[in-house]
């Protein structure tokens, strides 16, 4: 049955949402947001990847006996709280690059550093 | 705003999936500090963008292209949900049958975060701290006494409205911080543990921030205070993993801190994530008011231009 991939569809589809806002966009905040949407679709990759079918949550308790593989939950919830940090650094990045050019267009600030040369 | 609704969808999808613990997560951080974080960077960088794309069917054709090589890509991978897909043969069996006898905890998440990737979660850690102090390098301002009255009267102008949101969610705070509490300590029994805990917390000083202006959360919190902290909870992760190579066993490995391996185990967690909690908290912290302090630096400037 080639439908039991379509978990690793709906990871694809969200990773080239996030990917064609990255390159098709020239505002430095949408391509952070663009970059946000592609790091979930990993992370919601790790996830699916860890559910098994009749599987609990990985706590332990009596008279369970299937669990789902508590690895890709641990790299994620921490992946998690990483991307939060770096996302800020890069709006901070965004505004200063604001607070010096003006801008967040790409075309405008690289004709800005054509002008200056 | 849309971001934060599809952050609280990705978190119901992942208790669907029986990742309790990253729901929990993705529900404290995207709920509350991304879409904040993100309101906040675009009022500061202008709310309209430039009507113009790159090239977008090319950009278009490139991402079609990708995406068709993943998809023929995932035709060779293990179904969704199958019990015998390579990822839950090799380490997960022992995390699963084992981690009771040599952790000591129910929660497996808990233990491999804390104990068996103790290594990978201190990395993670400093780089949470590095970016908090890349925010800081790039956006700290230094603060004059005369912009700062200038702000109060703009800040208390702004915050003698809202009195009904501003009385309920300060009867709430005090339990936003006990829950934060009981998810820093319980985290070895249920869902939770140091990440989730700081992030809790520091969205209670958020709100708090939020409702009663930065300058009186800013004679509340001290900033020197939280940057010191920032650094100590990391320092705190570090030095427990000291003590275990000095008591002649291998960084981290908690069985050193006490005689008994799994009273060791509990310890070692414990502490781990309490570190893990206070930089995660101080560092979110440590991001918004540097944030809304250069909002308030650049609005400060405008207005001394015109």
């Amino acid at each position: 049955m080639i439908i039991g991939l379509y978990n690793y569809w709906v990871v694809v589809v969200l990773m080239m949402i996030g990917f064609y806002i990255v390159i098709a966009h020239g505002n430095l905040i949408k391509k952070i947001v663009g970059l946000s949407i592609f790091q979930t679709s990993v992370f919601i990759f790790y996830i699916s990847m860890a559910k098994v079918d009749g599987g609990t949550a990985p706590i332990l308790a009596q008279g369970i006996e299937q669990y789902s593989n508590p690895l890709p939950h641990v790299l994620i919830l921490t992946a998690i709280v990483v991307g939060i940090a770096t996302t800020a650094l890069g709006l901070a990045l965004a505004v200063r690059i604001k607070e010096a050019y003006g801008s967040v267009e790409e075309e405008e600030i690289q004709n800005k550093d054509n002008q200056d040369c | 705003m849309l971001l934060g609704i599809y952050s609280l969808l990705s978190a119901s999808f992942f208790v669907a999936m029986d990742a309790v613990d990253v729901a929990f997560t993705e529900a404290a951080v995207g709920a509350g500090i991304s879409t904040l974080l993100m309101l906040v960077a675009i009022t500061m960088t202008g709310r309209s963008e430039h009507p113009t794309r790159h090239k977008p069917l090319l950009a278009l054709a490139v991402v079609i292209v990708t995406g068709s090589l993943l998809i023929y890509g995932t035709l060779d991978m293990p179904y969704f949900g199958s019990a015998e897909a390579p990822i839950h043969q090799h380490v997960a069996p022992r995390y699963i049958n084992d981690s009771m006898q040599e952790i000591g905890v129910p929660n497996i998440v808990t233990s491999v975060l804390a104990s068996y990737r103790a290594f990978d979660t201190f990395g993670e850690v400093v780089v949470i701290f590095t970016a908090g102090m890349g925010v800081l390098a790039l956006l700290s301002v230094v603060r004059h006494s005369e912009d700062n009255a200038k702000i109060d009267s703009i800040n208390q102008s702004m915050h003698e409205q809202h009195l009904i949101l501003r009385i309920v969610s300060k009867m709430m705070i005090p339990f936003i911080l006990l829950f934060a509490f009981y998810v820093q300590f319980h985290g070895d029994f249920g869902p939770g543990g140091g990440f989730q805990a700081g992030v809790i917390f520091a969205a209670a000083i958020l709100l708090y921030a939020m409702l009663f202006g930065m300058s009186t959360a800013r004679r509340v919190i001290n900033q020197t205070l939280i940057r010191i902290l920032a650094a100590t909870g990391v320092l705190l992760y570090g030095s427990v993993g000291v003590v275990s190579l000095l008591n002649g066993k291998e960084f981290f490995d908690y069985s050193a801190l006490s005689a008994d391996p799994v009273a060791g185990q509990h310890l070692g967690i414990l502490l781990i994530e309490l570190g893990v909690g206070i930089t995660v908290a101080s560092v979110m912290v440590i991001i918004f008011f540097n944030f809304a302090d250069r909002r308030d630096y650049s609005q400060s400037k405008e207005s001394e231009d015109l």
